[in-house]
């Protein structure tokens, strides 16, 4: 192809990236802004003085303890639902068992479910365990609804691992729980990785079951606490991109970090509708 | 070996937990929600059986088909911006410098929270000092309108950061499978004198069929269930121009405590998604499925 041709190719590829990327840094501009700044000067423009007050102002404002929320539960959840995950998986894919085939399926079919089709009576089932406003619940719930899709992910590198490894470690007598936890866990880091940063991904991010079975504030994760939040600075621009900024963070420093995890990890996911 | 490998104790120690978690957790919830859908409940007070009647009335509902007629058209949507997305990716997987940037960028917004996301959007819709209205101005649009307080706009208006969210990860998924093309094809159909238009329609797409046919089963089921960013934008108004299925149940049982009527609404949805799945994997199953 000519030169020209590529310019061109080049030039739409830029634009789109630009409708992608742009929303993003003008959240960022006017974050550090003050309201006059944001509606008497151009939004392309930059701060004319870095109001970094703003992020100060709604941490303490509250976005503190929605932000350490979201840090312990996403956290939690992580680690129960790919410790699940991986035991499930070892037991379907190299013991053997008559059902096996099965209960994969099961499990599976967990991939196509539309959550709200399950939401009320969630609600009541913790409601009659006092489990509302508890949140207990949205641990047990992010790490039950992220267990096929971690599965899923795990399945591939579970059935590419040689069973001489198994069958040496219990030819040397080792235990089922030796040969999981010491042998088999460590070799499936890699694939591991994919499936925390997934998880972390969606439980970071997750509104409805927080939204639905959360009340106190002192319990809200980010997503739920900022849409309150936001309320009360209805007109404070700066602060309500302050708190937009500190909200999707964490989640785009993993990006910067593990870009590649995180593609290959979004990837393997094209299975959950 | 098979001894320990078979022991049944240690299986089920190893499954139940997992087994348990989405038994008690999802499949319960599934059926409960159709049962519940049999009753008459305010969510605390006692049940009433009433037979298929929040069924009925949510069949003649024009409220709920509102709701799902919205809900088609952002599937609608969603599924004809798939060839656009097709078409980025064609030009990023013919060796263009810089693709695994580029497709990186546009996954960005994937990563937010769609709270997050419906926020940033209402500021860029934002009637006065929104960034879209401040271009509009600029280039010399008088009365630009206020984009999510029009009835007949407000739908689209909210696709738009839908299918913002979702693009990059369209693409990711059509570049990782163009780039699973073995080169000697293509290279095969240069000698034979193709043009790159040829290559594109002739070859590297029939050869990602079966990927594409994923793609578009993810883009509708995934719009039939769509949520949080609109409840979150407009929750479903002015007046319900952009409600869809699932923000129609979520109002009916967290808001107006319909909890019986919000369950066989929740039921639909579950049966309209199952339903429409098997549609379209049954369309676009084709037994002379390529290989490569």
């Amino acid at each position: 192809m000519n030169r020209i041709g590529y310019t061109i190719l080049y030039i739409c590829l830029g634009l789109v990236a630009l409708f992608q990327i742009f929303p993003i840094i003008w959240l960022f501009l006017f974050s550090l802004k003050d309201n006059r700044e944001i509606f008497s000067g151009s939004p392309f423009a930059l701060p004319t003085e870095l109001k970094w007050e703003n992020y100060a102002k709604v941490w303490e404002g509250g976005i503190g303890v929605y932000f350490f929320n979201s840090v312990w539960i996403t956290g939690l959840a992580i680690v129960l639902t790919v410790l699940l995950a991986s035991m499930a998986t070892f037991a379907i894919t190299r013991m053997n068992w008559k059902l096996s085939g099965f209960v994969l399926g099961l499990f599976m079919v967990g991939l196509m479910i539309p959550i709200h089709s399950a939401l009320i009576p969630l609600f009541s089932m913790f409601l009659n365990v006092n489990l509302i406003d508890h949140p207990l619940s949205i641990v047990i719930t992010y790490t039950a609804y992220n267990l096929p899709i971690t599965m899923m992910i795990l399945l591939g590198f579970y059935y590419t691992l040689p069973r001489e490894i198994e069958e040496a470690a219990i030819i040397d007598g080792s235990s089922i729980h030796r040969l999981f936890f010491q042998i088999i866990l460590p070799m499936t880091t890699p694939i591991m990785s994919t499936t925390v940063i997934i998880n972390m991904i969606y439980n970071w991010n997750e509104f409805v079951f927080v939204n639905t079975f959360i009340s106190s504030d002192k319990y809200k994760t980010l997503t739920v606490g900022i849409q309150n939040f936001i309320g009360q600075y209805m007109t404070d621009w700066g602060a309500i991109g302050a708190t937009l900024i500190i909200s999707v963070l964490p989640i785009l420093l993993a990006f910067i970090f593990f870009s590649n995890k995180v593609v290959e990890g979004i990837s393997s996911s094209a299975v959950k509708g | 070996m098979n001894k320990v490998m078979s022991n049944k104790l240690m299986i089920a120690l190893y499954v139940l937990p997992a087994l348990l978690l989405i038994a008690i957790l999802i499949f319960i919830p599934l059926i409960l929600t159709g049962y519940y859908g049999l009753m008459d409940w305010n969510g605390i007070g006692n049940m009433e059986f009433i037979g298929l009647e929040n069924y009925i009335n949510g069949l003649q509902d024009p409220k709920f088909w509102e709701s799902a007629y919205h809900s088609f058209l952002l599937a609608l949507f969603s599924t004809l911006s798939l060839v656009v997305y097709l078409a980025i990716s064609l030009i990023l997987a013919s060796k263009i410098k810089g693709a695994d940037f580029l497709r990186k960028i546009y996954l960005i917004p994937m990563l937010l929270s769609s709270v997050a996301i419906a926020q940033l959007w209402i500021k860029v819709y934002n009637p006065n000092n929104g960034i879209l209205n401040s271009i509009l101005m600029k280039l010399g649009v008088e009365n630009p309108p206020a984009w999510l307080a029009e009835p007949s706009i407000v739908l689209y208006a909210i696709f738009i950061p839908i299918l913002w969210q979702y693009a990059g990860f369209y693409i990711l998924i059509y570049y990782a499978a163009l780039k699973n093309i073995p080169e000697s094809l293509i290279e095969a159909a240069k000698i034979d004198g193709a043009t790159p238009l040829q290559i594109a329609y002739k070859i590297k797409l029939p050869l990602i069929m079966g990927v594409i046919k994923v793609t578009i089963v993810l883009a509708i089921v995934g719009s039939l269930k769509y949520f949080d960013l609109i409840y979150v934008m407009t929750g479903g108004g002015p007046n319900g121009a952009s409600e869809v299925m699932a923000s129609y149940m979520y109002k009916l049982a967290f808001s107006t405590n319909d909890f019986g009527y919000g369950s066989a609404i929740g039921f639909l949805l579950l049966v309209i998604t199952l339903i429409v799945t098997v549609i379209i994997r049954k369309l676009t199953a084709s037994d002379d499925e390529l290989q490569y």
